[in-house]
């Protein structure tokens, strides 16, 4: 079996970022890396981030730096990855894309303990670069520049020392004197040795300075002090001349101002009120915010609050006093960005990313700890308390949507649509969430408005080509034309000049400034100043089909008449040619005139004889036929689409310039080619099943470019993103027929008719895959199941260390009593206590859970709740909130032998389940819960005790088994509990799956792979007859067919394995089912192994799994779900020459293109185990990216064209979605 | 000649077992082993992200928390190191 592997939603959790003028010039940047896709994002005017470019690297990018030279205007990114080498990148304006300045190799390839790449610290002045291993290592690259303004880097210079275990590192700011960085360092070499434990108790975390001796170029230890053992990140000051250089030192509860021959300051960081005591407040993120002559620092902890520090210096170098006051808070951070536009960029660890406004920078009162009031007192320092409150100094504007952490998913059409969803489980703790995805593109819907009867076509019009918005909507009835134009409010209007009493067949702007309308019984052309001209056709003949552009017109009367028509140098409609058709005109249309052109010289005329034929408009050859083809039905609709050569711009990369030929035909396939610019020739075919309506095509504008909107059952866009071609459906409803549409209110967007509504809406978040749905949780979910027939979810949600609901709900009802703020929402309430999804729960909820967390309990207190939802209306219908510190880990639905319930809920809880130091509880339970009110709700039949956590659930036979700990065990249903029916206790560590098929069970061990067993009914005995030979620390797994299993480990590797297939044979075959060799027991473990067919390493830990098909009848696939947030799926290949294409090409790609942060990329997807029989996708769709030159070489090689190569990549995609 | 040759090799393996952290030797007990694996498994899970948000997903703490904690149990992954025998 071969897989072809693509991601569908690439990562959207964030690692790190930075902010930089990574473009050049006054614009500010952001770069996020995405585990391992690098991303460059930018608030536009409204405040919306934008995609700028995204890339992905095959590669674990670890830290980010930007550092910019002396005097030059644009910002370098330099990446810390897991590929032993340091890379600097410049962003490429021109042609949109990362370009690699600098690539240095210095150690293994991997996250390695004493490889460099965890830390980066850049000088401020942009004079060399630190990197950093978690242990020993550090090295210093010297940056400087040639006499060209190029950017050159130096051989490294070590600053090692062996048994240190680094914590953080900076660059300090000392302006131009010899560059310095500042790492926390502890040296364990001693607690090593030491066996009475003294050494360990004394060990001192030292704050080290590292000083570049930019003459002698050699780095040495300048000065190293104790500092606060709980230190864990720097923060430099700014220096030289702005401030007092230094460092920030954040340690755990504190945070210490320290330079070199500067006394320590110190002071708290405030705390919250209900924090328990035994925890430490710890600083997770910081940002600098640097004007000229003013700094702070925000820095967010570990429970979300934002303090500014600020240091209190009057000019000079010493620091008189450190302030910290309570700021803002937000969810909890992974990276924080200040933007010189007034902008926080706040990059959440979980859940969505958010861009913040700065209201004010924090003047105001608020709980303030400083260093001049420390009170230190016989049990520590004394610290300064606080309540967080609503937001007050930042105002949220924008949000980036991230599924991360995806807990659990799956891919069912629950709601019969034409293509199936994507219900995920994301998020954790308040800001967990059920997302329901569906791939499309996401729409907002600007403007519904009712029309008078049932509108067939809508078109708008400019009054002026140099308008920059439209000025009227003409919608066509079947018997009148209404227009409506567009100002301040759209009001219909009767002074336009078009004729109202008949259907229009197309409206449009004609030459500089004149309107026209076609309608059945002629033309009317309308002049700017009033005058109108009538064109009547011949006889009783009506007009049946028109084709436009500015300067051209065609008509085709009944019969198949074409009339061409031109326009004149004094804005005349001239009739230039007639032609006859052999048969009645389909459709028709005429490309856009080109720039800088007379006319546009191709005419495409598409026919009921299924055949769609170009003809020239060129005055020397008019109305010849250049080419014709032929298709499978009759075509409904044309578009030709002009792509504009680019060489990159916002988005694209290169391409030359050419024309597609677009047709709707009537089986609702999408047909679409390329039309040759000189001789019209027709080649490159490719079609596409979009709906079971005949599209209808249209043109829109997307990003300042030509695209297509397709109008088939459901409506898609066409459009050019990133160099690439893209056909995506929008997730909206059947629209009969759309035009584009630009007001001041919105640039880009489209009007349409559906029904007897007349809508306006805009395309969002371009390049996206899926658009979603959202409906709050309470608790981060674990997992969920169907409920077949009732088509409900029942899901189960639980948290380590937090509060109950309903405690929560009465310590703010203290606490608002206590502070006088008014509660204006009722808290007896239920939907209070889920997390509010939109913005307005910000004023109805003064401390929304979404925002400020969960407050913090002690860690062996679980909460839990088992919730029933209707996915249709989002609305819980059920939730039940387990009691006495049970948490809910499995569920399934079950239907036992006896049919006296129908379909049985079984919830595998654990009561008092502690981690650390060991794994212990209370005890274990199985609930089993019979659904009352039509599924709607639940209600407890028994419960029954286990000796451990059942973490994996399954119905088998008519009874359910168990993974409980080590042991297997099926259970009959009794009266009171459940009884116990056979078990098997041999399991080397957890089971954390069980799949069934006929009497085959694939149980999962979390540790070590795969097991199957057999159940035999006569003798009551379950045994495992076959295992894995490798350790696998399942975190997923997906039963594919009788032999073969699909899982996913902890580190990132998806495989399959397979019971080989004479094995498989002899164990049917055998009447004792292998039970022989079981009981021998001489071959330790099973008597059988399976084999591991495929291997890759996807380099994100993949939590859920499933066997798929995203596309009504396409292949079905394995669909996998990351920590990340990236959802990916593996489509295997139906055919050999298939295979041997796309390995051909990746391995081409591989070479030629190598990826972009170093880490090469056969040994990345080999990470842990060597790749098997998969096609990496996400490396063959770069294929677009690389330079044409590149693309023709490639092609060479594989004795194609690029464009079979593009047209095999966009078929295989679509085989997926 | 010989035992110069083995004296040069000697030291040759005492400078890459002091370069490359972690690589095993000889005499290595099994407390040094487990110490060494704990911590490249700590430099692993505080390098890969995403492993480091399962375990904070899983904890209920937040990643940074996670990764300081890791940082921190660096220093005695094993516990106290056991007597000297012997000498």
């Amino acid at each position: 079996m071969y897989l072809y592997s693509l991601t569908l939603q690439r990562a959207t959790g964030v690692v790190c970022a930075v902010n930089g003028s990574f473009v050049g010039g006054k614009t500010q940047e952001i770069v996020v890396a995405r585990g391992k896709t690098l991303e460059l994002l930018r608030p536009d005017e409204a405040g919306r981030i934008q995609i700028l470019h995204s890339v992905e690297v095959f590669g674990a990018i670890r830290s980010l730096a930007q550092f910019r030279l002396t005097g030059s205007q644009k910002d370098y990114l330099v990446v810390g990855s897991d590929s032993g080498r340091l890379v600097i990148l410049e962003y490429n304006v021109a042609a949109a894309r990362f370009d690699k300045v600098h690539q240095e190799t210095f150690g293994k390839s991997g996250c390695r303990r004493i490889v460099p790449g965890e830390y980066l610290a850049v000088d401020p002045k942009g004079r060399a670069v630190m990197v950093a291993a978690c242990e020993k290592q550090k090295l210093v690259y010297v940056l400087n520049r040639d006499a060209a303004a190029r950017l050159t880097i130096s051989s490294p210079l070590e600053a090692h020392k062996s048994h240190v275990i680094c914590y953080s590192v900076t660059g300090i700011d000392c302006g131009f004197d010899n560059p310095i960085f500042a790492a926390v360092e502890l040296d364990y070499s001693e607690a090593d040795l030491d066996p009475t434990g003294q050494a360990a108790a004394d060990a001192q975390k030292h704050l080290t300075f590292y000083e570049l001796d930019l003459g002698l170029n050699h780095v040495s230890r300048k000065w190293s002090e104790p500092v606060d053992n709980g230190a864990n990140l720097l923060v430099t000051v700014p220096g030289g001349g702005d401030g007092p250089g230094g460092v920030l030192v954040c340690a755990e509860n504190f945070v210490i101002y320290k330079n070199q021959g500067h006394p320590d300051v110190r002071a708290v960081i405030p705390r919250r009120d209900d924090l328990p005591a035994e925890r430490g407040v710890l600083v997770v993120s910081a940002a600098t915010h640097r004007q000229k002559s003013l700094f702070f620092f925000l820095l967010q902890t570990e429970y979300g609050d934002i303090f500014k520090v600020t240091l209190d210096h009057e000019g000079g170098e010493r620091v008189k006093e450190l302030k910290i006051k309570y700021f803002d808070t937000i969810p909890v951070t992974s990276a924080m960005c200040v933007l010189r536009t007034g902008f926080l960029f706040a990059a959440s660890e979980f859940g969505n990313h958010a861009l913040y406004q700065f209201q004010s920078i924090g003047d105001g009162p608020d709980v303030e700890a400083s260093s001049t009031t420390l009170m230190e007192t016989e049990e520590g320092f004394q610290p300064v308390f606080f309540q967080p409150r609503p937001l007050k100094n930042l105002l949220r504007i924008d949000q980036v949507e991230s599924l991360m952490p995806i807990m659990d998913m799956k891919v069912t059409n629950l709601f019969e649509e034409e293509t199936p969803q994507v219900f995920t489980l994301c998020g954790r703790g308040p800001r967990s969430s059920l997302r329901i995805l569906r791939p499309g593109l996401a729409i907002s819907e600007m403007a519904v408005s009712q029309l008078p009867g049932t509108p067939s076509a809508v078109w708008t019009v400019k009054k002026n080509v140099n308008d920059e918005f439209d000025a009227y909507i003409v919608v066509s009835f079947t018997n009148a034309t209404l227009v409506l134009s567009i100002g301040e409010t759209v009001e219909e209007v009767s002074d336009s000049g078009f004729l109202d009493t008949t259907p229009s067949l197309a409206v449009s702007l004609l030459g500089e400034d004149s309107l026209m309308q076609v309608h059945p019984n002629g033309i009317r052309h309308i002049r700017e100043d009033g005058r109108i001209n009538e064109w009547k056709t011949p006889g009783k003949k009506t007009i049946v089909k028109v084709g436009s552009n500015r300067q051209q017109v065609v008509i085709a009367l009944s019969g198949g008449e074409l009339i061409y028509f031109e326009m004149d140098i004094t804005g005349q409609l001239m009739e230039v040619e007639k032609h006859e058709m052999p048969g009645d005109v389909a459709c028709l249309d005429i490309a856009p005139v080109p720039e800088g052109r007379q006319r546009s010289r191709f005419l495409a005329v598409g026919s009921y004889d299924n055949t769609i034929r170009i003809l020239s408009l060129d005055p020397d050859d008019c109305m010849q036929i250049l080419s014709v083809q032929s298709v499978s039905s009759p075509p409904e609709s044309l578009l030709l689409l002009e792509v504009k050569a680019s060489t990159g711009g916002e988005d694209g990369a290169d391409h030359p310039a050419s024309v597609f030929l677009n047709a709707g035909l009537q089986n609702g396939v999408l047909f679409r080619t390329v039309v040759d610019m000189v001789t019209g020739q027709l080649s490159d075919t490719r079609s596409r099943f979009l709906g079971l309506k005949p599209p209808k095509l249209f043109s829109a504008m997307v990003r300042g470019r030509q695209a297509m909107l397709c109008l088939s059952s459901r409506p898609w866009l066409g459009y050019i993103h990133q160099g690439r071609f893209l056909l995506t459906p929008l997730s909206y409803e059947t629209l009969e027929y759309a035009s584009s549409f630009s007001s001041d209110q919105c640039a880009e967007g489209v009007v349409a008719v559906a029904g007897e509504a007349l809508r306006v809406f805009t395309i969002e978040r371009l390049g996206e895959t899926f658009n979603e749905t959202v409906i709050p949780l309470r608790y981060t979910p674990r997992k969920f199941v169907l409920v077949p027939k009732k088509k409900h979810l029942v899901i189960i949600e639980s948290d380590q260390g937090a509060f109950t609901a309903q405690e929560r709900e009465e310590n703010k009802k203290v606490f608002f009593e206590a502070t006088g703020i008014g509660e204006n929402g009722t808290a007896n309430n239920g939907d209070q206590m889920e997390n509010g999804g939109g913005d307005n729960d910000e004023e109805k909820d003064p401390l929304s859970d979404e925002q400020y967390g969960y407050p913090k309990a002690v860690s062996d207190k679980w909460v839990s709740c088992i919730r029933v939802l209707d996915p249709r209306t989002g609305e819980t219908t059920s939730i039940l909130e387990l009691q006495d510190n049970e948490a809910a880990f499995s569920v399934c639905t079950v239907n036992f032998h006896d049919k006296e319930h129908g379909t049985l809920l079984a919830v595998g809880t654990a009561k008092g389940l502690q981690f650390l130091p060991r794994k212990s509880l209370i005890g274990g339970f199985i609930h089993i819960y019979r659904f009352i009110d039509d599924g709607k709700g639940l209600e407890l039949l028994h419960k029954t005790q286990v000796d451990g956590v059942p973490l994996a659930l399954c119905q088998f036979q008519g009874r359910l088994l168990a993974g409980i700990g080590p042991v297997l065990r099926l259970y009959e249903l009794g009266k009171k509990r459940l009884l116990r029916k056979c078990e098997n206790k041999l399991f080397p560590n957890t089971i954390m799956s069980i799949h069934t098929y006929r009497d085959r069970i694939y149980v999962g061990d979390i540790q070590e792979s795969f097991h199957y067993c057999k159940y035999r009914r006569d003798e009551n005995q379950l045994y495992v007859f076959a295992d894995d030979s490798v350790p696998r620390w399942l975190t997923a797994a997906h039963h594919i067919d009788f032999d073969t299993v699909a899982g996913a480990d902890k580190f990132g590797n998806i495989f399959f394995a397979r019971l080989p297939q004479d094995v498989s044979d002899e164990i049917e075959e055998d009447p004792t089912g292998g039970k022989i060799k079981w009981e021998q027991g001489k071959l330790n473990g099973a008597p059988n192994k399976v084999e591991e067919i495929v291997q890759f390493h996807i380099g994100d830990v993949v939590t859920c799994l499933q066997k798929a098909s995203l596309i009504p009848g396409g292949g079905e696939c394995l669909i996998y779900g990351t920590v990340m947030g990236s959802l990916g799926a593996m489509l295997p290949f139906t055919s050999r020459e298939d295979v041997d294409f796309f390995s051909h090409l990746e391995m081409h790609i591989r070479q030629e293109h190598p990826p972009l942060c170093g880490r090469d990329h056969m040994a990345y997807r080999s990470a842990y185990f060597p790749v098997k029989d998969v096609i990496d996708g996400d490396l063959c769709e770069q294929f677009p990216s690389l330079t044409p030159d590149l693309q023709r070489k490639i092609a060479d090689e594989l004795d194609r064209t690029p464009g079979e190569i593009l047209k095999k990549l966009e078929d295989i995609r679509n085989k997926i979605i | 000649m010989q035992a110069i040759d083995r004296l040069t090799i000697d030291s040759q393996l005492e400078h890459l077992q002091a370069e490359y952290v972690g690589t095993g030797h000889a005499d290595l007990n099994r407390f040094g082993w487990a110490v060494n694996i704990q911590r490249d498994s700590y430099a692993s899970y505080i390098g890969h992200y995403p492993l480091l948000s399962c375990f904070a997903s899983a904890e209920n703490e937040s990643v940074g928390w996670e990764r300081y904690n890791f940082m921190q149990k660096v220093l005695l992954p094993c516990g106290l190191p056991p007597e000297r025998e012997g000498d």
